[in-house]
Order: C-alpha cells, then structure tokens, then sequence
C-alpha cells in the first residue's frame, strides 16, 4: 500500500499540472477576455484564487506523497500523537 | 455521566448551535434578497455597480472565508474558542444590522453600493471564523465516544439557518403589502438578526472556555505563532493537505450540489414555476435534517471515514442517474397536449418602452401547465433586429403536478442524504485530526477552501459546463454541469481511501 501511496504522488503532480493547463486555457482566460463583467470576476477568481490552491495544492500534496510522508501513518511513532492524541 | 453534566453540555451545543445557525441566517438572507438588493444598491445599466455587485456575490464566499479562518482561526487558538467566536458573531450580526440601514443608491449614490461591499465582506470574514470555532469548542467539551453525534449539531445549522431565513422572509413577505415590501419591508429580515445575535451573544457570554483549551494555556502548551506550525510546518500542513483533498474537498461539492446546484437545476434547466422549487426543497431538506445527527452518530460507532467514503462513492455513482430522472419528471416532450392558447400583447413600462409579448398557455393531460413568453422589444413600433434575427426573450415556467412534486422530492432528498453522509461526520473528523494548540487555525482553513472555493464555484462552473454542452448540441447538455462535483469528488475518494487513517483519535493531547 505504501508503494502505491507513493506512486500516486506522481498522479497528483500530474493531475496538478493538467488542472493548470484547463483552468487556464478552457476556463480562466476565456472568461477574462469575454469582455463582460461578470465573467471578468469569473476569470480572476478562477486564475488568482482557485488555480493557485487546487494546482499548488495538489503538487505540493503530490511530493509529500512521492517522499513517503504519508506511508504507515497508522505505525510512524513520528505520528502518534494524531492517532492519540 | 451526571444529569448536571449532560445538562451543561446540552446547553453548550444550544449556545453554539444557535450562534451558528443565526451567522448561517444572515448569510442567506443576503442571497435569498439578492434580487430585490440590486435595484436597491445596485442600478442596473451601470457597469461599475454591477462589478461590485458581482464582487459581492463571489468575494465574500470565495476569497474572503478563507481570510475570516485564518484570522479568527490564529486568534482562536492563542486567545481562546469562546472570545473568539462571540467577536465573530458580533461582527455578522452587526454587519447584517447595517445591510439593512445603509441608504440606496438613489439617496447617497456609489457610497451605497462601497457600503454594502463592505458590509457583505465583513459578512464573509466573520462567517470563515466562526464554523471553526463553534465546532472546535463542542468537540472539546464533548465526551469521546459522543463527538460525532455532538458535533452534528453544528452540522444542522448551515440547512436550518437556510430554513428560518426563508421563514423570516416569507413571515415579512406576509404582514406587508407587495408595495410596503418592495420600498422598506426587505430590511425587516435584516434587522431581526441583531435581536437574534444579542440573544445568542448573551447565552454565549456566560459559557466557560473550552476545557482542553483551559488546560492547555494553563499549562503553557498553546502556540504562539499557530499559522507558523499550520502552515510552515511540514509536518501538520501535510495534515491540511489531506484534510483538504482527502476530506473537505469531496464534501464540499456534493454539499453544494445537493442543497444549491439542485435548486438551480429545477429553477433554470427545468423551468419549474420558483414557489414549487422553494416548496419541494423546503419539504426535501426538512427531511433530510435529522440524518445530519443519524450519520454523525453512526460515525461514534463504526468511524468517520468510511461513512463520508460510502457517501461520496454512492453520489458519485448515482448523480447521473438522479438529474437523469429529475429532467425527465418535466420533460415536456414526454408529455400529451390537452389544450394550447396564445395571447398577444403590446405592454408598455414606465418609461413608455413597448414590448411585444406572445404569452403560450398549454395544458398536458397529466396536469402540467405550461406558460411560454416570447417578449420582443420594440423601437418606434417596429422589432429590433440584431444580425438579421429578432430580438426576443423567451421565459418558460412549468407548473408541475402533485404526483411530479414529490418524486421530485424524493430525488432532491435523495441527495440530502448524500449530504448528511458526508458532511454530518466531518467536524469531529477534522477537530481529531489536528492538536489542541493549532486546531482551530488547522482545521478551519480546509473547510472554508473546500466548501468556500471548490463547493462555492460549482454552480458557475457547472452551468458553464452545461452552457457550453448545449451550444455544442449535446444530446444530454443538461447533464454535463455534473461532470465538476463528480470529478471533484472521485479524486477526493481516492485521496480519502488510500491516504486517511480510519481510525478515530483521542484530542485531549
């Protein structure tokens, strides 16, 4: 389990990445170039606010993941304190 | 446990539950009014004032709860829970108070407008401090084997503060004339949350501080710098991390397509008539309610992961079929013509502008009626061509039958059970996941993201999904908003599964 924990982390950079390349390509920057008002707070919202967390998120998540901070939680003493408290 | 005991702890969820649920009101009034607030503070036909309207609308959910967690959530975990969430119903019930004092846009001009912003954001503030706080505090007086089931009480509040603010409003819809409504009446609604919040603000000040916070100040163990150890330290921002994509995340979506993304769907995909959208949601999530406290009960019992695990998988699988079902119920293609009338119009508004109106009424032999109206604008008697077609507007309205009513119900309860499975367990889940000294900080963020960004941008993320399927001629355009808390969740349920520890934890470190 440990070693698919880790693999995945590839998956998450990954899917990091593809959310970047969507967000801004389908949605982010067809809504700021609409020209309508709306839409323009739309566009920011999606690049300034949703893109930095999902994307940065999930990159960051991933390389923990790739790093093995997220292996045998249950039976890491380093996390023991989260299991009792 | 002792009578005395049980008691004070009733009263402590009371307290917070109540608080909570009038921050949730003040919330929702602004959104349930948005219609009548925007010919107030908000001129149509000006482009500065529908920017900040817009901004309104998104800033105060999206980017602003955020901010409000962080904030109240650093001075939480140094000051205390209690102090903290009173300031951050001071602040929503005061800000509400003021929405309803502050003159329109024809007395004081842009300032109105800037005023409302203002008061809407400080809304938005208090609203991201003040979830944390109440579910941190009812968890940490509750006993170990009893914190699902306690902390689901918060949980209610988000749906219940949605209920009494319909109520509030429908109740001053009532009493006054359309007319008395439409000029002051709309402020009623406003000003009753002050009377709320004083009452609230009076049971709260007399509760004790959280009794693990209590021990751990006293004995020199809160953090002094609590976004510092969230946030800049790798050890608990993986925590944040997972609470966020594991957890909060999934939660979030299918919270916001149950409760706000199905209203939406029946009002705008299906044209069902407002009064039957407000009355089937109503009945469906006053239903719905109580399973928020069975699922948070449960989860003392088998475990918080696998009952928000089983909720997103279920929602996941049937969400396709469900919006499949709904669409069909009104579908009037399915339907047979009993009688079919046209009536042409010509109105004239107040300022002498002259519509064409072709009003179609048919009736189906199931009972449904149907009400097409095709408004044509006209300029000197004569219809507005833009690129070489008609100017038109066509609004339609469908008025559904009883037996149509309740199956959509159904669907729609169906759905607030999803929500209840997810969101009834999360905040004890999220209060065991993080220590004492940084929990309020910790926990708060992750769900004012989850909820506030990922929940808060489905239905315009999803309606451009559908937008965008039904200019391509998609067969099933209708369907296709679904893909966002579908996608959204599914990651989620992996990350859940693979990476979160089901075991449920002790927090009195």
């Amino acid at each position: 389990m440990n070693t698919v924990k880790k693999i995945l982390g590839i998956v998450w950079i990954a899917l990091g990445l593809a959310v970047l390349y969507f967000g801004i390509t389908v949605l982010g920057w067809p809504k700021l170039t609409s020209g309508k008002q709306d839409d323009l707070v739309f566009g920011i919202i999606i690049i300034f606010i949703l893109l930095p967390i999902v994307v940065g998120g999930l990159v960051i998540f991933g390389m923990y993941a790739l790093q093995g901070e997220y292996k045998l939680i249950d039976d890491n003493p380093e996390h023991a304190h989260f299991i009792e408290d | 446990m002792s009578n005395t005991k049980k008691s004070s702890l009733f009263t402590i969820i009371g307290a917070s539950s109540v608080g909570t649920m009038i921050e949730w009101y003040d919330f929702y009034i602004f959104g349930s009014l948005a219609s009548i607030i925007s010919t107030k503070f908000f001129p149509q036909g000006n482009p500065t004032a529908a920017f900040l309207s817009t901004l309104a609308t998104f800033a105060a959910g999206f980017v602003v709860r955020p901010f409000g967690a962080l904030f109240f959530g650093r001075l939480g975990d140094i000051i205390g829970r209690k102090y903290t969430f009173m300031v951050t119903l001071l602040l929503m019930g005061g800000a509400t108070f003021l929405i309803g004092c502050v003159p329109g846009y024809e007395s004081i001009g842009f300032m109105a407008p800037v005023l409302i912003l203002v008061l809407r954001l400080l809304q938005g503030l208090a609203l991201g401090g003040e979830y944390g706080g109440a579910a941190t505090y009812v968890a940490e007086h509750s006993p170990a084997d009893k914190r699902g089931f306690m902390t689901a009480w918060i949980q209610t509040t988000a749906t219940v503060g949605l209920f009494v603010s319909l109520l509030v409003i429908m109740g001053t819809r009532y009493a006054l004339t359309k007319e008395q409504f439409n000029d002051w009446g709309w402020r009623v609604p406003f000003w009753v949350s002050i009377l709320m919040v004083l009452v609230s603000y009076l049971i709260r000040k007399n509760m004790e501080e959280s009794p693990i916070f209590a021990k751990a100040k006293a004995s020199g163990k809160t953090s002094t710098n609590p976004l510092k150890e969230s946030f800049g330290n790798k050890y608990n921002f993986k925590f944040v991390l997972l609470a966020l994509f594991g957890a909060v995340m999934g939660q979030g979506v299918i919270w916001y397509t149950g409760q706000f993304y199905a209203m939406s769907f029946l009002e705008k995909t299906m044209n069902v008539a407002k009064d039957q959208v407000d009355s089937l949601m109503f009945i469906a999530l006053m239903l719905g309610t109580p399973f928020f406290l069975f699922f948070g009960w449960l989860s003392d019992k088998i475990g918080r992961k696998w009952i928000m695990m089983a909720g997103m998988l279920i929602a996941i699988c049937s969400y396709w079929f469900i919006y499949e079902q709904m669409y069909q119920t009104t579908n009037l293609t399915n339907k047979t013509v009993q009688t079919s009338s046209t009536v042409a119009e010509l109105k004239t508004d107040k300022d002498s502008k002259q519509d064409s109106v072709y009003t179609t009424t048919t009736q189906y032999t199931d009972g449904t009626v149907a009400v097409i109206e095709n408004k044509m604008p006209l300029e000197k008697g004569q219809a507005i061509l833009i690129a070489g077609k008609v100017k038109s507007e066509i609004k339609t309205t469908v008025t559904i039958n009883s037996s149509d009513k309740w199956s959509l119900i159904f669907w729609v309860f169906v759905q607030v059970l999803f929500v209840t499975m997810v969101y009834g367990p999360i905040a004890a889940f999220l209060v065991e996941m993080f220590p004492t000294k940084i929990r309020y900080t910790s926990m708060s963020l992750p769900y004012h993201i989850g909820n506030g960004v990922f929940g808060g941008l489905l239905p315009a993320v999803a309606t451009y999904l559908a937008t965008t399927a039904k200019a391509a001629d998609h067969p099933q355009w209708y369907l296709q908003g679904l893909w966002y808390p579908i996608g959204v969740a599914a990651v989620c349920l992996i990350i859940g599964v693979l990476y979160i520890n089901a075991k449920d934890k002790e927090i009195d470190d």
